[in-house]
């Protein structure tokens, strides 16, 4: 294992992840809702009852936050695959298995750690191997 | 009123993915690639965000009702079942192959990146493909 010290972020990465911690934690406080992206978003489109406006609201201020930053410090280097279809089956796998798996690494990852549940912990840790396997699959067995 | 406080906090844990590193697929890549150049920063999010979230959760968990007097909908299953171990193992292989999670995939589309776009449109079906296919056969 090689540390690629020219892209290592500590701070700021540790002070993000704080800010992140502080919107979930009040989203319970204020809203009682956990902060889960794929639920979220899943279920805007799900049963009439579950298509509240705060999930709406909730997606406007994530969409919100990357135009106040494109127009004040301007948006931070953002490398996205240059495949298309890797974005397309990508995304596929991503919405359809966080609804299958009840959530992705906001909702299992951060809120479900951070309240010390053992599915949270299960889901993260299966997701964490599969991601670093795909990983280790399409960049150092049939090259990157 | 709450559906105020969920647009500012919205906003916050925008700021908060933007500011991490997460809205970087090739950051998110490159701390999953164990056996390359690895980048551990991720590994500085995750224990910020725990970090803060540990207090708040733990203060939610000794009061009744939230502070707008909502219900708390909190997560009552704790079997751990097929449905979530396949589920986070197919999310898993979608976010090692792109690098993008549903969070920094909307901060994306907000920015107005192309790619993003593409990733959120098909996540939005892949959500849908769910719905149809487990929901409707009752699978769940």
């Amino acid at each position: 294992m090689t540390i690629d010290w020219a892209q290592f972020t500590p701070w700021t990465s540790f002070l993000g992840g704080m800010l992140i911690g502080l919107a979930a934690s009040l989203l319970v406080l204020f809203n009682g809702r956990i902060a889960g992206i794929s639920g979220i978003v899943g279920n805007l489109f799900a049963s009439p009852k579950k298509q509240e406006a705060w999930r709406w609201f909730f997606v406007a201020g994530l969409l919100l936050s990357a135009v106040l930053y494109k127009f004040s410090v301007g948006y931070p280097p953002a490398q996205y695959p240059s495949s298309g279809w890797v974005l397309i089956v990508a995304g596929l796998l991503v919405g359809f298995g966080a609804r299958l798996g009840s959530g992705c690494t906001s909702g299992h990852g951060i809120c479900g750690l951070s309240r010390l549940s053992r599915r949270s912990l299960a889901a993260t840790l299966v997701f964490m191997t599969t991601a670093a396997t795909t990983v280790y699959i399409t960049r150092h067995l049939i090259g990157g | 009123m709450q559906n105020l406080s969920a647009l500012i906090i919205g906003l916050l844990f925008g700021v908060g993915l933007l500011l991490s590193g997460m809205t970087d697929p090739a950051k998110v890549t490159g701390f999953l690639d164990f056996a390359g150049l690895w980048n551990p920063s991720l590994a500085f999010v995750m224990t910020g965000a725990i970090g803060v979230g540990l207090i708040g959760f733990t203060v939610a968990k000794k009061k009744s009702v939230s502070c707008l007097g909502e219900p708390f909908h909190l997560p009552k299953t704790t079997v751990i079942d097929p449905r979530l171990v396949i589920g986070s193992a197919v999310f898993g292989i979608g976010w090692g192959l792109a690098g993008i999670c549903p969070g920094p995939a909307l901060v994306g589309l907000g920015a107005g990146i192309m790619e993003a776009l593409w990733f959120v449109l098909s996540m939005v079906v892949g959500m849908g493909v769910y719905q149809l296919v487990v929901l409707r056969k009752g699978l769940s």
